[in-house]
């Protein structure tokens, strides 16, 4: 009976040993325990110290992977975002769509159909040539031609809002073609966005 | 007009109007019945007038707002005095006739600071008599804007003595700088931030300036505000509400407005109602309305044939008609139009060479003018003496107000500082 359970509290150690977190230093096999009164009091000592040792190794595991999971939604949400708000960029004085202008579309339009609370705004913008009012009135046309495709995309029109803003809030500041282009362009606000489903899970 | 009854400047018009046939004639259609003085005196056509140095507390003030208010209206030759003539013409205790006749000038101008008033005297040189005498009221010197205003409806009506045309010293500039409406008096001094809703672009006046409307874009609406009242949105919603002006009758505000079908012009009670569409843009962006004197005809800005171009129509939005010579290309771009206030002429930007330029068409034979070249010059607003634009230019560096007088070719910076937008010239305006 008493080697019986020495031989079972040594299992038990060594399996600890074997299971336990990676960073733990594997316990020593205790030496054979001598014949003693106080044998079973020692042995239940070091078997509680190693189920806690196990407890806590499982609990570091779960919080890693805990954490490992948390990084990877909050990456997911984050590229979930980025996608609502990627802009689309226009040529001088059209509303007409790019192919790259579609491309992006079509993530937004995946994004939006996996995510039905999710709401848009859409906010069209001019670079600075042209008339004050005009450009207002070309922000628009950006932003009513951004919904009409993806209306065409199977977005339900109530979920997405447009305006403009014309040529007063530039997104880079210089007059050569550099900055107009990354001014000539459609920006995206998402509301309901806390949580966004992967489109396909 | 009741100087005119005056004994003195009936004999003196007549006199005028004898010696002067040729000229008066042609200039029929402005001439009132003020005194022209001496137009004979000056190559130029512009008579020479003499501001004469102002005795007493803000003397040099008055004389110099004067003498800076006509020489802007660009209708008199403003004869400065150096040190000599100035003290020399101020120990005369009547008008040193011989001095003013040396200095070339038609006529001289004496004020007379009194409590509560400005005395001012007219004289005429030729004839060395008083042309005309009179008293205007003013406020205290202490209140800096009321004071100035009251000394440029002096001028105006100086100015209206000496030529027969009304100047425009009593006017503002309504504009946009840094997210906020300003206005600043038409010599460029008063320069005042307004308060109205947050964002406010594309201001307009009441044709009686006692109001003026304009949009935000957040939310998108039209706001109609007494000036030093309350703001009231008049038309408001989704998509666009922009380029808001006046009825000539005050009764209407007409605007642009559109979500996801192009922009078309609408026009809305100017206490607010249902707004009623008037263009029929088939998707093309149409805005920037400006109306005929005669409030019969509304010109705009349209992308209907593609490019922007400026079209009229009638006031209820039919009859649609290009109004510039249809200048087809890729290039091609004419916006913001301002309807002169005698109806002859409609002024405009059109992008020539790459930049923006000022020029106007006429009405009659669809004309073309170009008034500007230097820099980049856009947003071209009438004064109304229809003959003076105020329009934001890049000429001296950053985008800022210049005053172009369209007859002479004569220009002046309004501002200064940080860049503006979208100016609008006030109506002549009352005393404060």
């Amino acid at each position: 009976m008493t080697n019986r359970t020495t031989v079972l509290v040594v299992l038990a150690a060594a399996s600890v040993g074997m299971t336990a977190c990676r960073r733990q230093p594997v316990a020593p096999a205790p030496a054979p325990a001598p014949v003693a009164s106080n044998t079973n009091a020692q042995a239940r000592a070091d078997s509680i110290a190693a189920a806690q040792r196990r407890a806590d190794s499982l609990a570091a595991a779960r919080a890693a992977e805990a954490r490992d999971a948390a990084a990877r939604a909050q990456a997911a949400q984050g590229e979930l975002s980025s996608i609502l708000a990627a802009r689309v960029y226009f040529d001088y004085d059209r509303d007409a769509l790019r192919d790259d202008a579609m491309a992006t579309l079509d993530q937004k339009a995946a994004v939006l159909q996996a995510n039905p609370a999710v709401t848009l705004t859409i906010t069209g913008h001019t670079d600075e040539r042209g008339s004050d009012e005009y450009n207002l009135a070309l922000g628009q046309r950006r932003a009513a031609q951004v919904k009409r495709y993806l209306v065409s995309k199977g977005i339900d029109g109530a979920r997405l809002n447009t305006q403009s803003m014309g040529e007063s809030q530039p997104a880079v500041q210089g007059s050569d073609e550099g900055a107009f282009q990354q001014n000539r362009r459609a920006e995206f606000e998402a509301r309901n966005a806390g949580t966004l489903v992967r489109p396909g899970a | 007009m009741h100087f005119a009854r005056s004994p003195i400047v009936a004999r003196l018009a007549i006199a005028a109007f004898v010696l002067l046939v040729p000229s008066a004639l042609r200039a029929q259609d402005t001439t009132m019945r003020g005194v022209r003085i001496g137009l004979t005196y000056d190559p130029s056509g512009k008579p020479g007038v003499v501001v004469l140095p102002v005795a007493g507390v803000g003397g040099d003030s008055i004389a110099a707002i004067v003498a800076r208010d006509l020489d802007f209206g660009d209708r008199i030759n403003v004869i400065t005095l150096d040190a000599a003539s100035a003290s020399a013409a101020a120990r005369a205790s009547i008008p040193n006739w011989a001095l003013l006749a040396k200095l070339g000038a038609a006529a001289a101008v004496q004020v007379t600071p009194a409590p509560g008033r400005l005395h001012v005297a007219i004289y005429n040189v030729s004839t060395r008599q008083t042309a005309r005498i009179h008293d205007y009221a003013v406020p205290p010197m202490a209140q800096a804007r009321d004071w100035r205003a009251a000394v440029h409806a002096m001028s105006d009506d100086i100015e209206m003595a000496l030529t027969g045309v009304r100047g425009i010293a009593r006017t503002r500039v309504l504009f946009e700088r840094g997210r906020r409406l300003w206005l600043v008096d038409s010599d460029g001094e008063q320069l005042t931030a307004l308060s109205t809703l947050d964002g406010p672009s594309s201001s307009a006046w009441s044709p009686d300036g006692q109001r003026i409307v304009y949009n935000t874009y957040v939310p998108s609406q039209i706001v109609v505000q007494p000036l030093g009242g309350r703001p009231r949105a008049v038309a408001s919603g989704s998509g666009v509400y922009i380029s808001p002006v006046f009825t000539p009758d005050g009764s209407s505000v007409v605007f642009a407005h559109g979500v996801d079908e192009g922009v078309d012009l609408y026009s809305v009670p100017a206490d607010g109602g249902t707004p009623r569409r008037l263009s029929v843009g088939r998707g093309s962006d149409n805005v920037s309305p400006s109306f005929s004197p005669d409030g019969r005809r509304i010109a705009f800005m349209s992308g209907r044939a593609g490019h922007p171009e400026i079209y009229t129509m009638d006031s209820d939005g039919t009859n649609a008609d290009l109004l510039t010579p249809l200048d087809v290309g890729e290039s091609a771009y004419r916006a913001s139009p301002d309807w002169s206030p005698d109806g002859r002429q409609v002024a405009f930007q059109s992008r020539i060479a790459g930049t923006f330029q000022v020029l106007t068409v006429s009405l009659r034979d669809r004309g073309l003018k170009q008034l500007t070249s230097d820099g980049s010059n856009e947003d071209p607003s009438w004064a109304p003496d229809g003959r003076h634009l105020v329009f934001v230019s890049s000429r001296g560096g950053t985008r800022q107000l210049w005053v172009l007088d369209a007859e002479s070719g004569r220009t002046r910076q309004l501002t200064r500082g940080a860049p503006v937008r979208l100016p609008a010239w006030s109506p002549r305006l009352a005393g404060e």
